[in-house]
C-alpha cells in the first residue's frame, strides 16, 4: 500500500498535461476542425510560460501567458484554415514544426534558469493517510484539469451552446442554414483548444519538470492527438485515457526499479500497446465511433459557396 | 595530481610550446581553421556543453594560431553529411564531429577531402585522415559509486539510464562495483527510460526510485531532471556530463564529468606541427578526460581526500574498476581472472552482481 500512493500521485501528474491538451483538441474536433499543431503550441507555451514566470515570479501569470500563446497560435491556424480555406492537416503540421523552432528561440536565454518549486495540498484532506499523498497533494492545475473535464462534458451534452458546437461539427451546412455563424464558432473552438494546449505546455515547464529545455514536451502533443479517437470524443473517456497512459508509464518505471524480470524495451512499449488494444476493442463496435466522431471532421466549410 | 591540475598543466605546457613555436616561425601566415559539429544546442549543461567548453579551452590555449567555428543542433543523418562537407569546403583543416551518429557521414566526407583531418567522437570507424576519441566515463563512475557507498543510509541507490547499450552498462556496472566495494550489501536499482532526452520521463523515473527507498539517484541521460527531483525530495544526486549544482545545490554530491580541452589542444597542435596521425584515444583519469568534481556541502575533506586517492590509483593503473572476479546479477562468472579489456568493455551486455533489474536476452 505504501508503494501505491506515490504511484497514483505520479500517474495523475503524468496524465494531466495529456488530458488538458486532449480536451482542447476534443473541442476543436467537435467543431469539425483537426489541429495537428498541438505539439508546437505546447512547446511555445512551455517556453513562454517559463520565461514569464522567471520574470514575474508568479506561476499563475506564467499559466496565463502559456494559455494566451496557445490561443494566439491557434488564432493564426484558424485564420489560415477557416477563413482562407487552407488544408487543415498541412497547416497543423506546419504549426508543430514552427513551434519547435520558435520555442527554442524564445527559450534560449532561459535554459538553465530555475523557478521556485512549491508543494501543494488541499488543507485537511492532504493529511488523510494513503488518500492524502495519493490524491490531495497536487498542484491546483491537476484539479483544474478534472474540473475542466466535467465542465466540458456538461457543456457539450447539457447546454444549447454545446449542441450548436456539435451541430457545426456534424453538418456545417445545416448549421449555416439555421443562421449560425459557422466560422466564428470554429474560431472560438480553436482559440479554446489552443488555450488548453497552452495550459498543458505551461504545466510541463512550471509543474511537471520545473525548467525549460528545448524539446521538453517530447511528443506529448502527439499523444494527446491520439487520445481523442481513443476516447471516442467523450470528455470522461479522455480523462480515463490520459490517466491510463500516464499510469502505465509510471507503472513500468516502478516495475523496472523492483527488478521485475521483463526487458525494459518491452515495458516501454506497454502504454502504446494498451492504446492500440483499446482502439481495437472500440473499433469492434462501429457504432461507438460513428455516433461520436464529428461527421465534418477535417473538412473546410465556405459559407459563400 | 588531480584531473583539474593535470588539465591545467597540460594547457600550460601546450601554451608554452605554442609560444616557443610562434617564436621559431614568426612569419606564420593564416590561422589554422578548425570546425566543430554539435548534435544539440550548446545550452548550459550536458554533452555538447562539455564539447564546446573543450573548444573554448583549446582556443584559449592556442590563441590566434587557430580560428574555430562550430555548427550546433545538427541532426545525425543526411544533414550531418552536408554540414561536415560545408565545413571542409570552407577551408577547415581539422574537423571534430562530436556525436556517435556522425560516424558514417564523417567517413564519407573524409574520403572526398583526403587533405582535411577529422576527429570523430565515440565511434569505431577510422581512416588515414579520421581519428576517434572517447572518454572512460566508467572510471569516474566507479569512484562516484564509492562516494555513494560512503553516503547512503538506505543502501539503495537509484540509476536512471537511457538505453541498455554497452556505454550505459559500463557506467552502471562500474558504479555498482564502486558502491559495493564500500557497502558489500548495497544495491543499485535501474530504470531505463528508453530516451536520451525526455525530462518528464527522467524525472518520473528518478521519483519512482526515490519512492522505492533510494536515498541517492544518479543518471545517464542528458537533462538535469534527475538532480532537480532529488533536490525537491531532500535527497542526494550524482550528476552526469556537467556540474549541475545550480539545479541541486543541496542534492548534488558530485558530478561525473568529461573534459576535452587538453585533448583538442593536443590534436590541433599536432596538425600545426605537421605530425598529426590517425589514432584512437580512449582516455580516463590519467589523460584528464574524465573527472569527479562539483562536490556538494555534504562531502567532507576526508572523504574528498579518500576519493582522490582512488582516482590516482585508477590513473596509475593499480586500481581497475573491472578487475576479476566479475559476476553478473544472475550468478554467472563473467571474468575469472585479470581485468576486463577494451574488447570486453565494448561488448558488455550484462548487469553485475548488486544491480536489481534484467536486460533483454540477446
Amino acid at each position: 500500500m505504501d508503494a501505491l500512493a506515490p504511484l497514483i500521485a505520479a500517474s495523475m501528474n503524468a496524465g494531466t498535461p495529456l488530458m488538458l491538451a486532449a480536451l482542447g483538441l476534443l473541442i476543436n474536433e467537435k467543431a469539425g476542425v483537426i489541429n495537428l499543431g498541438s505539439e508546437g503550441m505546447m512547446l511555445v507555451a512551455a517556453a513562454l510560460g517559463f520565461a514569464v514566470t522567471v520574470h514575474s515570479g508568479s506561476p499563475a501569470t506564467g499559466f496565463l501567458a502559456g494559455a494566451a500563446a496557445g490561443a494566439l497560435l491557434a488564432g493564426v491556424f484558424a485564420w489560415l484554415t477557416v477563413w482562407l480555406g487552407a488544408n487543415q492537416v498541412a497547416c497543423g503540421l506546419a504549426l508543430s514544426l514552427f513551434g519547435v523552432g520558435a520555442s527554442a528561440y524564445i527559450g534560449m536565454p532561459y535554459v538553465g534558469a530555475t523557478i521556485q518549486a512549491s508543494s501543494w495540498g488541499i488543507p485537511g484532506l492532504e493529511r488523510i493517510p494513503f488518500l492524502g499523498p495519493a490524491l490531495f497533494q497536487h498542484h491546483p492545475m491537476v484539479y483544474g484539469a478534472l474540473v475542466l473535464c466535467a465542465a466540458l462534458g456538461h457543456f457539450l451534452y447539457r447546454t444549447r451552446a454545446g449542441l450548436v458546437l456539435r451541430a457545426v461539427g456534424e453538418s456545417p451546412e445545416s448549421a449555416h442554414a439555421l443562421g449560425y455563424k459557422v466560422r466564428r464558432i470554429r474560431l472560438a473552438a480553436l482559440l479554446f483548444g489552443g488555450a488548453c494546449c497552452g495550459l498543458a505546455g505551461a504545466f510541463m515547464s512550471l509543474v511537471y519538470t520545473p525548467m525549460w529545455v528545448e524539446g521538453m514536451v517530447a511528443g506529448r502533443g502527439w499523444i494527446a492527438l491520439a487520445l481523442t479517437p481513443f476516447a471516442t470524443w467523450r470528455p470522461a473517456r479522455v480523462l480515463a485515457g490520459a490517466y491510463l497512459f500516464g499510469g502505465i508509464t509510471i507503472l513500468t518505471f516502478h516495475m523496472q526499479a523492483l527488478g521485475v524480470p521483463i526487458a525494459s524495451q518491452l515495458l516501454s512499449m506497454l502504454p502504446y500497446l494498451a492504446t492500440i488494444l483499446v482502439l481495437v476493442l472500440i473499433s469492434r463496435n462501429i457504432d461507438w465511433i460513428r455516433i461520436n466522431m464529428p461527421a465534418s471532421l477535417g473538412k473546410n466549410f465556405n459559407p459563400n459557396s | 595530481m588531480n584531473a583539474t591540475m593535470l588539465r591545467k598543466t597540460l594547457q600550460a605546457l601546450t601554451a608554452a610550446s605554442a609560444v616557443a613555436l610562434a617564436a621559431a616561425a614568426p612569419a606564420s601566415a593564416e590561422p589554422l581553421k578548425v570546425g566543430f559539429v554539435y548534435v544539440s544546442p550548446i545550452g548550459e549543461a550536458g554533452w555538447t556543453w562539455q564539447q564546446d567548453t573543450g573548444r573554448r579551452e583549446m582556443q584559449a590555449a592556442l590563441g590566434d594560431k587557430v580560428k574555430t567555428q562550430y555548427v550546433e543542433d545538427v541532426p545525425e543523418g543526411a544533414d550531418a553529411e552536408r554540414v561536415i562537407r560545408d565545413l571542409a569546403q570552407q577551408g577547415n583543416q581539422l574537423i571534430f564531429t562530436t556525436s556517435f551518429g556522425y560516424m558514417n557521414p564523417t567517413i564519407k566526407v573524409a574520403k572526398q577531402f583526403p587533405d582535411v583531418k577529422f576527429v570523430h567522437s565515440t565511434g569505431y570507424k577510422t581512416a588515414p585522415n579520421v581519428a576517434t576519441t572517447n572518454a572512460r566515463f566508467y572510471e569516474a563512475r566507479y569512484v562516484a559509486g564509492m562516494l555513494a557507498g560512503k553516503v547512503t543510509k538506505t543502501k539503495v541507490v537509484g540509476y536512471v539510464g537511457a538505453y541498455p547499450i554497452p556505454e550505459v552498462l559500463q557506467g552502471i556496472n562500474a558504479f555498482t562495483r564502486g558502491l559495493r566495494s564500500i557497502q558489500p550489501d548495497a544495491q543499485v536499482r535501474v530504470i531505463m527510460v528508453n530516451s536520451w532526452f525526455d525530462p518528464g520521463k527522467e524525472r518520473d523515473a528518478a521519483l519512482a526510485l526515490l519512492d522505492q527507498g533510494a536515498d541517492i539517484v544518479t543518471h545517464h541521460t542528458d537533462s538535469t531532471a534527475t538532480v532537480q527531483a532529488a533536490e525537491e525530495r531532500g535527497k542526494h544526486a550524482i550528476a552526469y556530463h556537467s556540474d549541475m549544482s545550480k539545479f541541486g545545490p543541496k542534492a548534488q554530491l558530485a558530478a561525473v564529468t568529461h573534459h576535452w580541452g587538453p585533448y583538442f589542444t593536443r590534436e590541433v597542435q599536432s596538425v600545426l606541427d605537421g605530425t598529426w596521425k590517425s589514432n584512437q584515444v580512449w582516455g580516463g583519469f590519467k589523460e584528464g578526460m574524465v573527472a569527479l568534481e562539483g562536490f556538494g556541502p555534504g562531502v567532507g575533506d576526508d572523504l574528498k581526500a579518500f576519493l582522490k586517492q582512488q582516482e590516482d590509483a585508477i590513473a596509475a593503473g593499480t586500481l581497475n574498476p573491472f578487475a576479476a572476479p566479475i559476476k553478473d546479477n544472475e550468478g554467472k562468472v563473467r571474468l575469472a581472472e585479470g581485468a576486463l579489456d577494451d574488447k570486453g568493455l565494448n561488448a558488455m551486455d550484462y548487469y553485475v552482481e548488486g544491480v536489481v533489474g534484467k536486460l533483454g536476452k540477446n
